[in-house]
């Protein structure tokens, strides 16, 4: 197996952060390992502590989680991905103790999660985790008022306070009016709101989802991912998200860490892993996808050439900055291909890229925006009708 | 996929001994038979040879019961004490169902009646009404009304009240145990073959030590029913903790909660389906045990049936054992109703006030206190009265004479010859065979169905059976329930196929099974010794009629279960009728046919026990024998002989209805 690769792979992109960039760390783990099988800390310790796929196989156990290393930020949204069986949930699992891993370090708000007591730890999840599951995970003799209240009422908070926050996260999920409802009388995504409400319920600092839309069909999944994400703008929760929809994944995350057979292979932002990926296996993940949608503008333009980056693009590269060619408008330099590929085509002309600031930083070219569409097939030239097909 | 390709391609178990094995088994059986003219020791265990494990188990109850003690106080002040605290809420229930109760006043008493008919009556269809609507009202009322109308209503409810004390013991009991096992799988490991013994001893064998340590009466009855109803409860409440989803339970552990918030806020209710088919299973089990807890002591209407039957009066002990059945559909069928109640919405109930959410209660209670004040100004309605009874019993009277008088002699000679062609060389073949020729042939069996263990585990229950000296007996039972378990399939897969071919039919056989299901056992031997006088030929009848069920019901399930594409592709391939059903169906459903075969043999060891009443000589004799002299030892090693035959049976039959579904791809059963 490719080890020096991989943990290349997984270091560097910790660098350069997330949006929140200078936030701070909410979850840290290292070198986290889970091992099903009888003994598998002591098959551990007697391999030195990175047992090879083959050494586990003999052993007749299975790595589920291998090495895995990882921060959350506070207020970002981390998907972890991966192919069926490859670890993702025994990994969020082992985040939050669920699943005791077998080895490794997991440090939560700057205190050894695995050092905690049994007693610690219920406090912890009382307060500061929310979970919601892939089947819902509803319990079939409450309410969805009980179901929602459920894990306040287990704290000992009295009724009349614990269904007056249930009602308002009810109200959150769009569930108003169906209070008194049975889980079996409401629909999947209903179900799964209610399991959302539930897990808000506690106000966690840290909101653990378990391929939350994975059993419902297409179009509710969508309307549940745009649910989310407005939940997500009104709440800014600390999220570690799974899925092992590469779609879903690059909709709702800051970050994603991809999964196979147990390890992390690499960890970045959607067009991170479009535009660099680690491994074959990542390229191949990608490779379905539609890149207009990962990659941001600045991503594919070019960069202010007498600037040494864009970060350092200073005041002085401003004043219509061009290089050559009349420009034919600005874009914002965090856009997506997608969202500006038809203007960019349409003008056959290069654009000017603005970050944030207002401050210029590249330059966008047709040609630039048809190879992200139509990648390898058009050669940089005026972008015409074929440019227009594909944008449609 | 590579992984599943080559576990498909590989034999799904590893070639074993083949036919050499066999033909070698039978051949040392076949010289031992020729050889046990001389060595008798080959046929019949030598006396002086007997491991005198009866006298062990006799002599150790002795102990306990005479000497043991904790100190404190002794073994027997100890179960003494228990059957003290259990018998507290029976009296309670009969005092208010069939007694009353005397106050003394000065020197007058004043007689507290018991709750009048029409009251109980009343409240048991109005509960009915409000929990399963008009249909299950109409079956309680009519179950009940049969009660007061054909005079059982007393006995019913001396039965009612053990079953009311017993069921919910039954109930908590089996949770507790369950609850137990499903938090440690040592407890778990520890149970499971008690349970399975448990299940396959029969019942009256373990009356006895019951009898020993609490004495005769209503109480060990009740005991000796919650023992013999709690194994199922115990598996089931196992299994449905296990079935509750991981992702509840994590949910619960991510919601914070302890274990006991774990236990009762998400585990139980999650269960709660399941763990009633644990509850229902306790109540058919323990009306099951009504007649035979009646031996010791029990009363009600299993006393009514066992009089009858020494009586031989067929009308009263059909009146009673229907009586049995009568009151078990209709606990077991309110039971459900109330179970699956919650499955109504209830969120239209929250608004209403206290009187509309406590209806039922106020509604029982009203008609009770009404009934019995009633009572009081018409005495009728405390006791029913004998001129209104209907008695069967001149009826059936007539209708023995007539067939007696009209069918005797045709009866008489299909008897005779089927005893002397069949029943009798088939019985001195099985006598005759030596055991440890037979201990090697199940061996052989046991090694190429399912490997050493199996072979080791059968071997050694032959010769536990042999070794405590009672082979012959053995042979004897093994006889009368194998050629009962051939007459209930030579029935049974006719129909089941029949069945499976038709919906009506199908519908029909159903209930017919569902209805012999639930007769109890006892009820069989009531007509066929009016019939057949007793003996073998009347133990078969009456083995046949309760055993034939598990044989229709398994075979009309496997063939239906066969997939309708499998069908269908050879209809394609131009089968005909005759060809579908065998080439295809048959094989198929094969597996499943040999579970029913499998339990048809246990519902035939079970009836073996029983029709020891009707005079057979074999295991069950001496389990009854050793009831009436109350001999511990006795009877305990006679009923492990049974249950070493039903084990033998289950895990040969088992392991390879197991296997063969392997090989067939189908997936295994949950
Ligand atoms: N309790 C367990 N005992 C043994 N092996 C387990 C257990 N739980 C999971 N595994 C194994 O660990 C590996 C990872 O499983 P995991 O459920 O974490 O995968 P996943 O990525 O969540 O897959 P999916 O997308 O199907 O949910 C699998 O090979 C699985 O068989
Ligand atoms: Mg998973």
């Amino acid at each position: 197996m490719p080890s020096p690769t991989v943990a290349a792979a997984t270091r560097p992109p910790q660098a350069e952060a997330g949006p929140s960039g200078a936030a701070g760390v909410k979850l840290t783990c290292r070198g986290l390992w889970k091992i099903f099988g009888e003994g598998g800390r002591r098959f551990l310790e007697r391999h030195g502590g990175a047992p090879t796929s083959e050494q586990l196989a003999a052993g007749g156990l299975i790595g589920a989680v291998r090495d895995a290393g990882l921060e959350i930020h506070d207020g970002e949204v981390f998907v972890i991905m991966g192919l069926s069986g490859s670890g993702k949930s025994t990994f969020v699992r082992c985040l939050s103790r669920l699943i005791e891993p077998t080895a490794g370090e997991l440090i939560f708000e700057g205190r050894d999660l695995l050092a905690a007591s049994e007693r610690e730890l219920t406090e912890i999840r009382r307060h500061k985790m929310g979970m919601v599951f892939q089947h819902f995970a509803l319990l079939p003799h409450l309410t969805v008022l009980g179901n929602v209240a459920f894990p306040l009422e287990v704290q000992g908070v009295g009724r009349a306070a614990r269904e007056a926050r249930a009602l308002e996260v009810i109200e959150l999920v769009g569930l108003k009016g169906r209070e008194s409802y049975f889980p079996r009388e409401l629909s999947g995504g209903q179900q799964q709101r209610v399991g959302i409400a539930r897990s808000l319920a506690v106000e966690p600092e840290i909101w653990f989802l378990d391929e939350p839309f994975s059993a419902l069909d297409p179009l509710i999944r969508r309307e549940m991912q745009d649910e989310f994400l407005r939940l997500q703008r009104v709440l800014r929760k600390t999220i570690v998200f799974i899925t092992h929809d590469f779609d879903e994944a690059i909709r709702l995350a800051d970050r994603i860490a991809i999964m196979k057979d147990g390890r992390i292979v690499q960890i970045g932002r959607p067009e991170d892993l479009v535009t660099s990926p680690a491994t074959q296996y990542v390229a191949e993940f990608t490779r379905d996808v539609s890149r207009a949608k990962v990659l941001s503008v600045r991503s594919v333009m070019s960069a202010v050439p007498e600037s040494a980056g864009p970060e350092s693009a200073g005041p002085e590269s401003d004043g219509s900055g061009a290089a050559g060619g009349e420009l034919a408008g600005e874009l914002p330099a965090a856009a997506r291909i997608g969202e500006v590929a038809r203007r960019v085509l349409r003008a056959e002309r290069p654009f000017a890229v603005v970050d944030e600031a207002g401050r210029v930083v590249g330059r966008l070219e047709p040609g630039q925006v048809l190879e992200v569409l139509a990648p390898g097939e058009a050669a940089p030239g005026p972008g015409g009708e074929g440019g227009v097909k594909a944008a449609q | 996929m590579t992984v599943t390709g080559e576990m498909a391609t590989a034999p799904a178990v590893p070639r074993r001994p083949g036919l050499l094995a066999w033909v070698a088994a039978l051949a040392v059986l076949v010289a031992l038979w020729l050889a046990a003219g001389r060595l008798t020791w080959l046929v019949a265990w030598p006396d002086g040879w007997i491991v005198p494990l009866r006298y062990w188990i006799s002599d150790a109850m002795h102990w306990l019961v005479r000497d043991a003690t904790f100190g404190l106080f002794t073994f027997k002040e100890f179960t003494r004490a228990i059957a003290w605290v259990l018998n507290l809420p029976l009296q309670a229930c009969l005092v208010l169902l069939s007694r009353g109760f005397e106050v003394p006043l000065g020197a007058a008493t004043l007689a507290v009646p018991p709750l009048s008919w029409l009251g109980v009556l009343g409240a048991m269809t109005f509960a009915s009404w409000r929990v399963g609507g008009r249909r299950l009202a109409l079956l309680v009322g009519l179950c009940f009304g049969y009660l007061v109308v054909f005079g059982q209503w007393n006995s019913a409810m001396v039965t009612l009240s053990s079953i009311l004390v017993a069921v919910p013991l039954g109930i908590v009991g089996g949770a507790l145990l369950g609850i137990a096992g499903y938090r440690n799988r040592e407890v778990e490991r520890a149970m499971t073959p008690i349970l399975d013994l448990m299940q396959t001893v029969p019942v009256f064998a373990y009356l006895i030590p019951v009898l020993f340590l609490f004495g005769f009466g209503p109480v060990s009855a009740m005991i000796a029913t919650i023992v013999y109803a709690l194994p199922p409860m115990v598996r089931i409440t196992i299994l449905a903790l296990r079935a509750v989803p991981a992702e509840v339970v994590e949910f619960g552990r991510m919601a914070g909660c302890t274990e006991r918030q774990m236990l009762w806020k998400v585990l139980l209710p999650s269960a709660r389906y399941g763990l009633m088919v644990g509850v229902n299973q306790v109540i058919m089990l323990s009306l099951n045990m009504v007649i035979i807890a009646s031996m010791i002591g029990a009363g009600g209407l299993g006393h009514d049936v066992l009089a009858a039957l020494r009586r031989l009066a067929i009308g009263a002990g059909l009146e009673a054992g229907v009586a049995i059945t009568v009151l078990a559909i209709s606990l077991d069928r309110l039971g459900q109703a109330i179970a699956s109640r919650g499955a109504t919405p209830v969120h239209v109930l929250r608004a209403r006030g206290f009187v509309a959410r406590h209806g039922t209660l106020i509604g029982i209670l009203g008609i009770l206190a009404g009934a019995y004040l009633l009572a009081f100004l018409v005495p009728a309605l405390r006791h029913y009265p004998d001129a209104l009874t209907v008695n069967t019993g001149p009826f059936f009277d007539k209708l023995v004479e007539w067939v007696n008088v009209h069918l005797f002699t045709y009866l008489d000679a299909v008897k005779s010859s089927l005893l002397i062609y069949v029943l009798i060389p088939f019985k001195r073949f099985l006598v005759g065979l030596p055991w440890p020729g037979v201990a090697l042939l199940l061996a052989v069996a046991g090694w190429r169905i399912g490997g050493p263990r199996l072979a080791a585990l059968v071997a050694a229950l032959a010769v536990f059976v042999a070794v405590t000296g009672n082979w012959e007996k053995a042979m004897i039972s093994a006889y009368l329930c194998g050629i009962s378990v051939v007459v209930a399939m030579l029935i049974g897969l006719p129909v089941g196929i029949l069945a499976a071919g038709s919906e009506r039919i199908h519908r029909i056989a159903q209930n017919t099974v569902d209805t012999l299901q639930t007769l109890p056992s006892f009820v069989y031997l009531i007509p066929v010794v009016m019939l057949f006088q007793v003996g073998d030929f009347s133990a078969m009848i009456a083995i046949v009629a309760y055993a034939v069920a598990p044989a229709v019901r398994y075979t009309d399930h496997g063939i239906r279960g066969v997939p309708g594409e499998i069908v269908e592709a050879a209809r394609m391939a131009g089968c005909r009728r005759g060809q579908l059903l065998w080439k295809v169906q048959i094989p198929l459903a094969l597996p499943e046919i040999m579970l029913g075969v499998n339990q048809t043999i246990m519902m035939a060891l079970s009836m073996l026990v029983i029709s020891a009443l009707v005079g057979t000589r074999d295991l069950g004799q001496e389990v009854y024998i050793a009831l009436t002299r109350a001999d511990t030892g006795h009877g305990l090693v006679a009923g492990l002989c049974v249950a070493c035959i039903a084990i033998v049976a289950d895990r040969l039959i088992g392991a390879w209805a197991a296997r063969r579904r392997e090989e067939l791809g189908m997936e295994q059963r949950a």
